[in-house]
C-alpha cells in the first residue's frame, strides 16, 4: 500500500476492483465503511461477481474476469478526453512531458522491439530522449506528439465507453458511472484510494493491471495524498514482511537485488542500479544502493567481508535465471530437482496445475514440510479417491513433516499491508513437539556446518562464511533478528567535522547512516529504525492522533522512517502549499518539510529547487509511461487471457500477453473456447483463510463445503439445481462441488457473444474439517505474469455440468 | 327389537343380598391403568399449565421428568382407554330413554331415582362421560403429539404447535372437569365404588339404578 | 466510529447486576427492585454488515458452544438455521430493488431480539428458567429449564431452540457475563465493520438515527429502525435500508406480536381453566352437603330379591 490502513478513512471515493476487501480483509475494511460513514465517501465495486464488498457499496459494476486493462484504459480514456486530470499535478508529478525517443511504436498489439522466438521485448527504445545536458527532454506544453500525454491519447483513444462494454461485458452506463465517480477527485480537495489484491496481480498481465490504476490515480492527482493511493492488500497476516524480507529468488531483502550470472563483480552489480538523476536538483534515491548492499553484506558475512574481498561479493550465488513457482515446479518436473523445503508453503494447492504439480513432487527425492498443521501437500502421494487420486506405490518421495509452531506461539513481528510492523507477544505455548522456525532452520544450519567443517565439499567456503551472532546458535530469537535487520554501526560513526554521531556498536536510527564502506551493517535498509537506539519500535501502542488526519505515528513502525504515506511530498502543490484544507498532510513550512507525517522528502530542500517528490526515480517524477522498466510494455494494453471465450477483440492477432511466462508443456494444455465456453474464476472465502482453516473446526463449520457459484441463467441453461452436485472441468482436471445459483452472478454480453462466468472458492481440499473436495487449482493454467510471474489463477476456462449426487 | 344390556361377565347371585357381577377382573384392571395415568397426567399437566401448581411437578421428579413423563402417561392412557372403549362402546350407544333421563336431570340430582326410566347398564350421565372421555382423549393425544417436541417437533411448524398447545390446555380442563362429575357420581351414588373395586354390586344397587340391566340378567330377556 | 468498550481489567470485577435486578421472572410473581439499570441494547447496522461470519464465530467461542460440520445446501448460511449451539446466524438475502433495479445483499445477523415484552418468557412454566433483567436482557437459566419447548412457542422471532442432547432450551444471552462485567456482547467485540455496537438503549437509538440519515443520503429513502413496538420494543435493534419491509430481510416479522393463541392460552385458559376445575369440584362439594348420599334403601334390596328370586 502506497498509504495507511487508517488513512483508508480520509477518501471520498473508495474503488475496490481486483479484490473484495470485506471477504479477505473484513478487518482492515473497517476504515473503508469508516469512510462511509464519518465523511460520505461512496464506495464503489467492479467485480465478475457481486461480492460482499460489494454488498456495501453505492455502486456496483460487472466485468468479466481478466479483462480489468480494457476497462481501467477505458476509465484513463474518459478522463483524457473530458479533461478529468488534476492538470498541476499530473505536469508536475509525472513525466506526461516527457518526450519518448525516437522510434518508440506500438503496432496492432506489439510495441517495438518484440521478439516471437524469444517471447521478449528489446526494450531499448521504451525511453526518453535525452538532452545534451545529460537530462531527459520535455514539452510543458504537452504539445509534442512523443511526448508521454500526446502518446497517452493515441494509445487510449479506442477505449471507449463501447469498446469497455464490448470487452468487459460491463454496461456503458454503470462503466461511465464509475468514471464520473472517479473523476470526481481530481480537484485537489477530494481523494479516492483504490484497493486491490489478487484479483488484479493473478493474471498474465497482472502488473500491468495495477500500473493502469496507479496511472489513474496519477492523471486525478492521488498519489502522495490522504485518502488516496493505491492500495494492494496482501493476503497473510506477514505477507508483507515476507516479501520485503526478499524470499522471491530474484530479490535480497528491502527490494535489493540478487546478483546474477552477468554480474560478476559487486561493483558491476551495483553501477547497474545506481542511477544518477534524469533532471536538475533530483534525489534519485537508489543512488545510495551501494550503501545498503554493503551494509547487507556486512551482515551476512561479518567480519569477513572486508572491502578487499568486495564484502564477500563473491560468495553470493549468482542467478542465471529467476526460479519463482512457476519455473521451480517446471524444474521439479523435468525431474532436475532433489528436495524440496517448504515453510509455510502448500504447493499442492497454491500452485497452478494441480497434476503437474503431483507429478513433479513425485519426483523429488524428499519433501520436508515445515508447518504448524498437516497439509494437503504432505499427502499429495496418499490415495484420496477422486480428489486425490494417486496411486502410492509409484512415489517414491520421502517425505518429513517438522511440526513448527504457530503465530500465536512465539514472539515476533508482523507487516501489514500498510507497512506497518507489529511486534505480537507469544500467546500460549508450543504444541506438541513442535518448535520455531528459526529453531529449526538454525538446527540445520548448525549441522550442515558441522558436516561441511568436517567433509568439506562443494559450496563450504559461502556457507562456512556466514556469519551466525546470536546469544544462543541454537535458539535465535525474534529480538535478535529483529535488531540484525536494523543494522549496527560497526566503527564510530562521524560527521564531517570528525563528531561521533553514532558510537561503534549502537543500533543505527535510520537507513541514512548507512554507509559502503563497511562501516554499518544492517540486514534490512527499509526497516531500519525499527529496532533503533530507542529499542523495539514495533512495540509501541500508542493509538493518538496528534493531526486528526488518521495517522497514528506512535502504532508500531511503518517502513520506511515510520512513514505512513509514501511520496506525501505530493501532498503538497509544487510550492509545498497543501492542494487543498481538507487534504492538509505534509508541506513546507518556510523553514522545511513538516505535517501530520514523516516527509518523504528531504525535508530541508526547499520547493523552489523543483526537487520531485518521487525521490526514488531518477526522474524526481513518477512514470505514466514505465520506460525499460515493465517486461511487457511502458503502456498498458489489452491482452485476453490465456485462456479466454474470445479473441482479443482490440487487437486480433495478439491473444494473450505477449510476453507472459509460460512453459511449453503448458501451452499445450491450455483449453479453447470452443470446448469450454465458461470463464472460471477462483477467490477465497472470509470463512477460511486460504488452506489453513479448513483444518479448523469453527471455520469448517461456517463454511463446511466446496461449492461453485453460477447465475440463474447458466443454471437454467444447464438444468442445474441450488445445492446440486456439478461437475466444473477444463482441460486440466475437473473438481465437483454443491451449486450456488445467485443473483450476484450474470452472464455478460462480449464481442456479441454471451459468457458466463463461475466463481470457485479455493480453500477446500482434502485434508481437514470440511469436506473433501479437489484443490480448484486441478483446474488452474499455468501461465504466469510477464513482470511478476504470478500464475492466472483468476481467469481461464472451463465446463459445467449437473451431476448426481445428493441435491442437498 | 331392544338390545341386550348385558356384557360378557355380568351375572346375578341370588342371596341375602343378591350379590350382581358388573364388571370382570379384567375391566377392572383396565379401568384402574386408566384412571391411574388420568390422575397422573391431570397432576403433571397441571404443573406445566399454572405457575402456582407447578410444586405438583415435584411429585414426578422435578420439571424435567414431569415434561419427559406426561407424554408417556398420555400413550399409556390412550391405549389403556381405548381397552374401555372397545369393552363398553356397545352399550353406551344412546338410546330414546337417555333422552327422558336428561330431561329429568333435577330428579337425577335430588335422587328421586323412582322418578326416572328404567336404566339398562349405563345410565345417560354415564354415556356423557364415556362419550366425552372418548372424544377428549382423542383430542388430547393428537394435540398432545404436535407439541410433543422431543419427537415430533420438526414434524409441525410453530403455529401449528401454538394452537394444539391451546386445544391441549382446554381439552385437558374440559376433560378433568369430566372426570370430577364421574368420580363424585361414584362417590354420590353409594355402592358404586364396589363395582370397580371388587366388581360387583349389590342387587339393590342394581334395581335402584340400572333396573333394566339387571332385570334382563335376571330374565335372560332384553 | 462508536466509541470502543476498553477492554476489560485482569482483576475480577464484581458483576454489576444479578438477581436481584429481575423484572420478569417466568412462572413467578417477583417485586422489581426499585432502581431500574439503564437498558442495554445492541445496535445491528444491516448497511454496514459485510457478512464475514465473524460474529456468528465469536459466538461459538465465547459461550463454548461445538456445531457440527455441516454441509452446503446451495447457500451462503452455515449452519442453516439457528440451532441449541448457533445462537446466532447470518441470512442472507438477494433482493431485486424494484425502485433502483439494482441487486442488493442482504445480509442480516438473526439471533434473539431480547424483547422488553418477551413471549418466551410469557410463555414459560418453569419458574426461574426465563429471566429478564431491568436493563432488558432476557436470559434462559440452564438449571430451571425442563425443555418444554414453550417458549418456542412464545417467541413472535422464532429463536430458542430445544437441544436433542440436554433437552434444555437455547439462544442468545446477550452475553449477560460480558456485560455484566462491563463488556459488550462477543458477536460485537468481533464484528470488524461496526455493523454491531452496544451500549445503552437510548445511546443506540442516537447512533441509529446518525446511521438512517447517511443512508438516507444515499437514496435509501425508508431507511430507518427496528424497534418493533408490537413487543414493546427489543433490546436488539437493526437499522435497516428498507425499515418499510423488514419482510425481505429473510423474514424478519414486519410487525411482530405474541401470537394471540399464545395470549388466550397463558391468558384467559389459564385463569378460566382453574375456575372450571375448581367450580366442578365445588359444586360435587356443595351438592353432597345439601343432598346427601344417593343411598340404597332396604326396599332396593328386597325388590332385587324378589326379582332374583322370582327368576329361580
Amino acid at each position: 500500500m502506497t498509504n495507511n490502513w487508517t488513512d483508508i478513512k480520509n477518501a471520498d471515493v473508495v474503488w475496490i476492483m481486483g479484490g473484495n476487501a470485506a471477504e479477505a480483509h473484513p478487518c482492515g475494511f473497517k476504515w473503508v465503511t469508516e469512510a462511509k460513514a464519518e465523511r460520505g465517501a461512496k464506495l464503489m465495486v467492479v467485480d465478475p461477481r457481486f461480492t460482499r464488498s460489494a454488498a456495501v457499496s453505492d455502486h456496483y459494476a460487472p466485468i468479466r474476469a481478466g479483462s480489468d486493462i480494457a476497462f481501467l484504459s477505458g476509465v484513463i480514456n474518459y478522463l483524457l478526453t473530458n479533461d478529468k486530470i488534476q492538470r498541476e499535478y499530473v505536469k508536475n508529478y509525472t513525466n506526461i512531458s516527457y518526450i519518448v525517443k525516437e522510434g518508440f511504436g506500438f503496432n496492432e498489439g506489439l510495441f517495438t522491439g518484440y521478439d516471437e522466438s524469444k517471447r521478449t521485448y528489446d526494450r531499448s527504445s521504451w525511453e526518453y530522449e535525452i538532452g545534451p545536458d545529460g537530462f531527459a527532454v520535455r514539452d510543458e506544453t504537452l504539445a509534442h506528439p512523443r511526448c508521454v500525454y500526446q502518446l497517452m491519447k493515441k494509445h487510449y483513444a479506442q477505449y471507449t465507453p463501447e469498446t469497455v462494454e464490448r470487452v468487459s461485458g460491463t454496461p456503458k452506463d454503470k462503466f461511465l458511472k464509475v468514471c464520473e465517480m472517479a473523476a470526481s477527485t481530481a480537484t485537489g480537495d477530494r481523494s479516492m484510494t483504490i484497493m486491490y489484491a489478487l484479483g488484479w496481480t493473478q493474471h498474465s498481465h497482472g502488473a500491468q493491471n495495477i500500473r493502469s490504476a496507479a496511472m489513474i490515480q496519477l492523471l486525478l492527482g492521488n498519489i502522495g495524498v490522504p485518502g488516496g493511493g493505491i492500495n494492494a492488500l496482501r493476503g497473510h497476516a506477514n505477507v508483507q514482511g515476507i516479501t520485503d524480507i526478499g524470499t522471491l529468488t530474484a530479490s535480497l531483502p528491502g527490494y535489493l537485488a540478487m546478483p546474477t550470472d552477468s554480474e560478476p563483480t559487486l561493483e558491476s552489480h551495483l553501477g547497474k542500479r545506481t542511477f544518477k538523476p534524469l533532471q536538475a536538483n533530483q534525489t534519485s534515491y537508489w543512488q545510495n544502493y551501494r550503501k545498503f548492499y554493503v551494509s547487507f553484506l556486512k551482515s551476512l558475512y561479518g567480519e569477513k567481508a572486508t572491502k578487499e574481498n568486495e564484502f564477500g561479493y563473491q560468495w553470493m550465488p549468482k542467478l542465471d535465471v529467476a526460479y519463482d513457482v512457476l519455473r521451480m515446479f517446471e524444474v521439479m518436473h523435468q525431474g532436475k530437482t532433489t528436495g524440496l523445503l517448504c515453510q509455510g508453503f502448500n504447493p499442492l494447492m497454491s500452485v497452478a496445475y494441480k497434476a503437474k504439480t503431483v507429478a513433479a513432487l513425485s519426483k523429488l527425492k524428499f519433501l520436508v514440510s515445515m508447518d504448524p498443521i498437516e497439509t494437503d501437500t504432505v499427502r499429495f502421494w496418499e490415495n484420496h479417491g477422486e480428489f486425490n487420486d494417486v496411486d502410492p506405490s509409484k512415489i517414491q518421495t520421502e517425505v518429513f513433516m517438522l511440526p513448527v509452531t504457530s503465530f500465536v506461539e512465539e514472539d515476533g513481528s508482523f507487516t501489514n499491508s500498510s507497512r506497518n510492523i507489529q511486534w505480537k507477544w507469544k500467546a500460549a505455548d508450543p504444541y506438541g513437539e513442535s518448535r520455531r522456525d528459526i529453531e529449526i532452520l538454525a538446527d540445520l544450519y548448525l549441522r550442515l556446518k558441522k558436516l561441511y567443517e568436517k567433509d568439506g565439499g562443494k559450496g563450504a567456503e559461502p556457507f562456512l562464511a556466514v556469519d551466525w551472532n546470536y546469544k544462543d546458535p541454537t535458539h535465535p530469537s525474534s529480538e535478535e533478528v529483529l535488531k540484525e535487520l536494523n543494522g549496527k554501526a560497526l566503527v564510530d560513526l562521524k560527521d564531517a567535522e570528525g563528531k561521533v554521531t553514532r558510537a561503534a556498536g549502537s543500533q543505527l536510527a535510520s537507513f541514512g547512516e548507512m554507509r559502503d564502506d563497511g562501516s554499518t551493517d544492517g540486514v534490512q535498509w527499509i526497516y531500519t529504525g525499527i529496532y533503533g537506539p530507542n529499542g523495539n519500535m514495533a512495540q509501541r501502542r500508542d493509538n493518538s492522533d496528534p493531526s486528526g488526519m488518521n495517522v497514528y505515528g506512535s502504532w508500531g513502525f511503518c517502513w520506511p522512517a515510520n512513514r505512513r504515506i509514501l511520496y506525501n511530498r505530493a501532498s503538497a502543490d509544487p510550492q509545498g502549499k497543501p492542494w487543498s484544507d481538507a487534504k492538509k498532510y505534509v508541506y513546507w513550512n518556510g523553514e522545511r518539510w513538516t505535517g501530520a507525517d514523516v516527509p518523504d522528502f528531504v525535508p530541508t530542500i526547499p520547493p523552489e529547487r523543483g526537487t520531485g517528490p518521487f525521490i526514488m526515480n531518477p526522474e524526481g517524477v513518477s512514470r505514466l509511461f514505465a520506460r525499460g522498466f515493465m517486461a511487457d510494455g511502458p503502456l498498458p494494453v489489452h491482452y485476453e487471457p490465456f485462456e479466454s471465450p474470445v479473441t482479443n477483440p482490440l487487437f486480433p492477432k495478439v491473444r494473450g500477453n505477449p510476453v507472459a511466462r509460460v512453459f511449453k508443456g503448458d501451452m499445450e494444455v491450455f483449453g479453447s473456447a470452443k470446448d469450454f465456453p465458461i470463464v472460471g474464476t477462483t477467490y477465497r472465502l472470509v470463512e477460511h483463510f486460504h488452506y489453513w482453516t479448513k483444518s479448523v473446526h469453527m471455520n469448517a463449520v461456517a463454511q463446511p463445503e466446496f461449492f461453485v457459484e453460477i447465475s440463474e441463467q447458466l443454471a437454467k441453461e444447464k438444468g442445474i439445481r441450488p445445492g446440486q452436485m456439478v461437475r466444473v472441468w477444463s482441460n486440466r482436471g475437473q473438481v465437483k462441488g454443491k451449486a450456488v445459483v445467485t443473483k450476484r452472478l450474470v452472464p455478460l454480453k462480449i464481442d456479441g457473444k454471451t459468457v458466463h462466468q463461475v466463481g470457485l472458492p479455493l480453500n477446500f481440499g482434502f485434508i481437514g474439517e470440511t469436506k473433501k473436495a479437489s484443490p480448484v487449482n486441478s483446474l488452474t493454467p499455468a501461465v504466469g505474469d510477464a513482470n511478476a510471474q504470478t500464475p492466472e489463477f483468476k481467469a481461464f476456462l472451463v465446463d459445467i455440468e449437473p451431476i448426481p449426487g445428493p441435491v442437498a | 327389537m331392544r338390545h341386550s344390556e348385558v356384557a360378557p361377565g355380568d351375572s346375578v347371585h341370588p342371596g341375602d343380598p343378591v350379590v350382581v357381577d358388573r364388571y370382570t377382573t379384567g375391566a377392572r384392571i383396565n379401568h384402574w391403568i386408566t384412571a391411574a395415568s388420568l390422575v397422573l397426567l391431570a397432576l403433571s399437566g397441571l404443573a406445566l399449565f399454572h405457575p402456582s401448581l407447578f410444586f405438583l411437578s415435584g411429585l414426578f421428579g422435578g420439571g424435567s421428568t414431569t415434561r419427559m413423563i406426561h407424554p408417556w402417561i398420555g400413550v399409556i392412557l390412550f391405549f389403556s382407554f381405548l381397552g374401555l372403549f372397545l369393552r363398553f362402546w356397545k352399550l353406551n350407544l344412546w338410546e330414546r330413554t337417555d333422552n327422558v333421563w336428561m330431561g329429568r336431570l333435577r330428579d337425577v340430582l335430588t335422587a328421586h331415582d323412582e322418578n326416572l326410566p328404567e336404566v339398562g347398564k349405563y345410565n345417560a350421565g354415564q354415556k356423557m362421560v364415556f362419550w366425552s372421555m372418548s372424544l377428549l382423549i382423542l383430542v388430547l393425544i393428537t394435540s398432545g403429539i404436535v407439541i410433543w417436541d422431543q419427537y415430533f417437533s420438526e414434524y409441525f411448524s410453530i403455529e401449528q404447535k401454538r394452537i394444539a398447545v391451546l386445544i391441549h390446555a382446554i381439552t385437558a380442563i374440559v376433560a378433568i372437569c369430566v372426570w370430577i362429575v364421574h368420580v363424585y357420581a361414584a362417590i354420590w351414588v353409594r355402592g358404586t365404588i364396589s363395582a370397580m373395586t371388587r366388581g360387583r354390586v349389590t342387587g339393590g344397587w342394581a334395581w335402584r339404578h340400572h333396573r333394566r340391566w339387571l332385570k334382563e340378567l335376571v330374565t335372560g330377556r332384553p | 466510529m462508536f466509541p470502543p468498550i476498553p477492554n476489560p481489567t485482569t482483576q475480577a470485577t464484581p458483576a454489576k447486576f444479578g438477581e436481584a435486578d429481575l423484572i420478569r421472572r417466568s412462572a413467578s410473581n417477583i417485586t422489581p427492585a426499585a432502581k431500574r439499570q439503564t437498558e442495554v441494547a445492541k445496535l445491528i447496522d444491516v448497511s454496514k454488515c459485510i457478512g464475514c461470519k465473524a460474529c456468528q464465530v465469536a459466538c461459538l467461542e465465547w459461550n463454548d458452544l461445538r456445531e457440527e460440520v455441516g454441509v452446503n445446501v446451495g447457500l451462503y448460511e452455515n449452519p442453516h438455521d439457528l440451532t441449541p449451539n448457533t445462537w446466532t446466524l447470518m441470512r442472507y438475502t438477494e433482493y431485486e430493488n424494484p425502485e433502483s433495479g439494482n441487486l442488493e445483499w442482504l445480509i442480516r445477523k438473526d439471533g434473539c431480539m431480547h424483547c422488553a415484552d418477551p413471549g418466551c418468557l410469557k410463555a414459560c412454566p418453569a419458574p426461574g428458567a426465563i429471566v429478564q433483567y431491568s436493563n432488558g436482557i432476557v436470559d434462559f437459566v440452564k438449571a430451571n429449564c425442563i425443555g418444554c419447548g414453550y417458549c418456542v412457542k412464545g417467541c413472535p422471532f422464532n429463536i430458542p431452540r430445544i437441544s436433542k442432547v440436554d433437552h434444555k432450551a437455547y439462544k442468545c444471552t446477550l452475553c449477560s457475563d460480558r456485560v455484566a462485567v462491563g463488556q459488550g456482547p462477543a458477536c460485537q467485540k468481533a464484528c470488524p465493520t461496526q455493523a454491531i455496537v452496544f451500549g445503552t438503549k437510548d445511546e443506540m437509538k442516537k447512533w441509529a438515527d446518525k446511521r438512517i440519515a447517511d443512508l438516507k443520503s444515499r437514496g435509501f429513502k425508508n431507511a430507518g429502525l427496528y424497534d418493533p413496538p408490537g413487543v414493546s420494543g427489543t433490546h436488539v435493534m437493526y437499522v435497516l435500508q428498507h425499515a418499510d419491509k423488514p419482510q425481505i430481510y429473510a423474514g424478519l416479522a414486519n410487525n411482530p406480536t405474541i401470537s394471540p393463541i399464545v395470549e388466550l392460552w397463558k391468558g384467559l385458559t389459564k385463569y378460566a381453566g382453574l375456575t372450571a376445575i375448581g367450580a366442578f369440584a365445588a359444586f360435587g362439594l356443595l351438592h353432597h352437603i345439601v343432598s346427601g348420599p344417593n343411598r340404597v334403601s332396604d326396599e332396593d334390596e328386597k325388590n332385587a330379591k324378589r326379582l332374583a328370586q322370582g327368576r329361580s
